[in-house]
């Protein structure tokens, strides 16, 4: 899926990255909890959370992830934006509820991928 | 790369938004020397959980990363309040973060289990009222 399309299921606003929009992705996870996100995630490319702190960028850094959905409307302050855009992660937020966001999605194909470390 | 490659930095403990720098800062360096992403994301990712740790819990610290030819090895010391019973600390979903540190995505007690997962070797060296040394080595 590209991450165009997650923008228009989501209703999301671009943030930052708007020249990677047509970059593809292939799964996602949806966690507030960055230390699950660290030990579960293995190439899930997207993560959808409703924690909105430098702390996200830095672990979507950690797991080379693609794009960072901000989930409940939360606007990512100046710091995040510009950890966001030295690091290359593309940055969307979205109205929909983290259950609702990650279940649009994963109807429309975009899968959990594999868990690392099961 | 006969010599070792060393890196050295200081862990602000007085910022909970700051920690993670150096591990940013040793993912982009292991990049650029062309280390394989498989072991930047073992040693960047188990750095990561020691720095948050060290700003938690030891108001920050030394952060080492030593590139060998064939191993990396991370060396986190602090001089903090050290750990009373390593065993329980390594245990998932032990933590004694406060809470805010929660609402922050840490502090579950995943931290140090993580570290062990991602990593080959991992060596606890800590006394009460001293500090701790933790030492983690990720082959290749």
């Amino acid at each position: 899926m590209k991450i165009s399309k997650i923008v228009e299921l989501l209703g999301a606003e671009v943030v930052c990255g708007e020249d990677r929009l047509e970059e593809e992705v292939h799964s996602a996870c949806g966690c507030d909890m960055m230390s699950d996100v660290l030990a579960f995630v293995k190439d899930q490319a997207v993560l959808l959370t409703g924690l909105c702190n430098l702390q996200v960028v830095r672990t979507a850094v950690m797991m080379d992830m693609k794009c960072i959905v901000f989930v409940r409307n939360k606007k990512p302050t100046d710091d995040i934006l510009e950890l966001a855009r030295e690091s290359d992660i593309v940055i969307l937020t979205s109205p929909k509820r983290m259950y609702t966001a990650c279940g649009v999605l994963y109807t429309n194909g975009l899968q959990g991928g594999t868990v690392a470390h099961s | 790369m006969s010599e070792p490659i060393r890196f050295h930095f200081d862990v602000d403990g007085d910022n909970f938004s700051s920690a993670g720098e150096a591990s940013v800062q040793v993912k982009r360096m292991l990049r650029q020397i062309g280390i394989s992403p498989d072991v930047i994301r073992k040693v960047s990712v188990a750095m990561y959980e020691g720095e948050i740790n060290m700003v938690i819990h030891a108001n920050g610290g030394d952060a080492d990363v030593i590139v060998e030819p064939n191993k990396i090895t991370i060396v986190l010391k602090d001089v903090g309040p050290g750990i009373a019973d390593i065993n329980l600390a390594m245990q998932e979903g032990y933590s004694t973060a406060p809470e805010n540190v929660r609402s922050l995505g840490f502090g579950a007690g995943m931290g140090l289990p993580n570290m062990k997962r991602y990593t080959d070797d991992m060596k606890i060296e800590s006394e009460v009222g001293v500090g701790t040394t933790v030492t983690m080595t990720v082959l290749f």
